[in-house]
């Protein structure tokens, strides 16, 4: 595959496991994002795809299993260096999760305030706010609270906050969920300009195949907890394997 | 047999409990002297809940002065006693009721303002948000808000004291006659820094308990 050819992969999973008592989520699911590349996985509700992405950002520890960033592996790694890892990672949150007492502007410095001196970027908090805002066509709502603002709206704030730091990887919490088709296909071609213009790489956690098709470089389908499938979506949808046809009968 | 067992199953949930309780005080007091500090989010937080209780406390506190002198005033009239009135009243309330009076009712108030707030930003993984962005949401969310209502309850409880007299002075001074310079005459030579001081240093430990009991 052309990314595999690449370096490294910038993210990793390996054989992770995680159980909520008798309900076995992840049951040694595997997972490589190379650079520049849009990787979806796909998941019936339930499957434990939400799980797995917050294994990934360490707001949930596995059972079992590596999860390697940049080569760190972030079950190894304390708060601290924890917290510096996560500025090379954007998150869209599935509700968008602004903070609701705060303006638009105050959510999108909110990340800044931990980080900006480590960055660099003492000086630029305002022009950074403001080049996040323009990216997402934003840049009049900065003053309105998150109450006053659409669906699309929202969301589209909410990957301007992902994207404040600058990450070099994206983590997409079915972006599109809740979203009315037109506001969803706008945020999928967003997601798009936003990868050609940062060069990131983008995990994309989605049951929208209309999202998939658009969006991915690669797929990997999440069932009982193991990569059940993986290959370009036009590699899946010829698939004679019914459980992998379940996906995108309709 | 069942019995023996909800009380085993009762006595485990109560350790649990007290385990949650203690661990929970511990992380606080370590997050609390641990930078970075949350200055701005405290004073936030210190406006927020002192401003917004103000009222409730306001209205509380006269009502409490205004019912106690009401209901007082005539065993004291029986016994020839009604100029014991101010003292009675100033230190019954300043030492004891008003502090537990103004901690309830700031209790709940603000307490299940912070439950409900708090509730909301777990389900809509503003918490969750917070936590990827390198901010410690136990300490952003938590410290500063037991910190604040620690802080502003002693204040909350001074005001709400001073309104309980000032009722109290009204239904004198329309029953009895009495005017205001005499009644807060009577009163300031009925308590001392003694009566004051320790009550507001009891309410700064009523609030660290409710606080953590309520975050919990």
């Amino acid at each position: 595959m052309e990314f595999e050819n690449n370096i490294a992969p910038v993210l990793e999973l390996n054989n992770l496991y995680k159980s909520f008592g008798e309900n076995h989520v992840l049951n040694g699911f595997n997972l490589k994002l190379y650079k520049g590349e849009n990787l979806v996985v796909m998941g019936k509700s339930g499957s434990g795809k939400s799980v797995m992405i917050k294994c990934l950002v360490g707001l949930m520890q596995a059972d079992r299993g590596s999860i390697k960033i940049k080569d760190h592996d972030i079950t190894k790694l304390g708060q601290k260096e924890l917290d510096i890892l996560r500025t090379e990672i954007g998150f869209l949150f599935q509700g968008s999760a602004l903070y609701d007492s705060m303006t638009v502007r105050e959510n999108l410095e909110f990340p800044l305030r931990r980080h900006k001196k480590q960055l660099g970027l003492n000086d630029h908090t305002e022009t950074l706010v403001l080049e996040a805002l323009n990216n997402v066509g934003l840049a009049h709502a900065i003053d309105l609270m998150p109450a006053e603002l659409s669906g699309g709206m929202q969301r589209r704030v909410a990957l301007a906050r992902a994207l404040i730091l600058k990450p070099k990887i994206i983590l997409y919490d079915e972006p599109t969920t809740g979203l009315d088709p037109i506001t969803a296909k706008e945020i999928i071609q967003l997601m798009r300009s936003i990868q050609d213009t940062y060069n990131t790489s983008s995990l994309i956690i989605t049951h929208d195949v209309d999202c998939a098709r658009v969006i991915s470089n690669r797929m990997i389908l999440l069932v009982d907890g193991i990569n059940y499938a993986e290959g370009t979506y036009e590699e899946l949808i010829v698939s004679n394997d019914p459980k992998v046809q379940a996906f995108f009968k309709n | 047999m069942g019995r023996e067992k909800t009380f085993v199953d009762n006595l485990k949930v109560f350790f649990a409990e007290v385990g949650d309780i203690s661990y929970f005080t511990a992380r606080f007091f370590r997050e609390l002297f641990k930078p970075p500090f949350e200055f701005k989010e405290l004073l936030h937080q210190c406006f927020n809940m002192g401003n917004r209780s103000l009222l409730l406390v306001g209205v509380t506190g006269f009502i409490l002065g205004l019912v106690f002198t009401l209901q007082s005033r005539p065993t004291l009239m029986e016994f020839g006693a009604e100029s014991w009135m101010p003292s009675m009243v100033s230190i019954a309330i300043v030492r004891e009721i008003g502090p537990v009076i103004i901690a309830l009712i700031c209790a709940g108030r603000i307490g299940s303002g912070i439950g409900a707030e708090l509730g909301s930003m777990r389900v809509t993984e503003q918490i969750d948000a917070m936590e990827v962005s390198g901010t410690n949401p136990f300490k952003f969310l938590v410290v500063t808000r037991i910190v604040a209502t620690t802080l502003m309850l002693p204040l909350l409880i001074i005001i709400g004291d001073a309104i309980a007299l000032l009722g109290s002075a009204l239904v004198e001074n329309l029953k009895g006659e009495v005017s205001y310079l005499l009644y807060f005459n009577e009163v300031f030579n009925a308590i001392t820094y003694g009566d004051i001081i320790p009550a507001t240093i009891k309410s700064f430990f009523f609030r660290i308990c409710n606080r953590l009991d309520r975050l919990l």
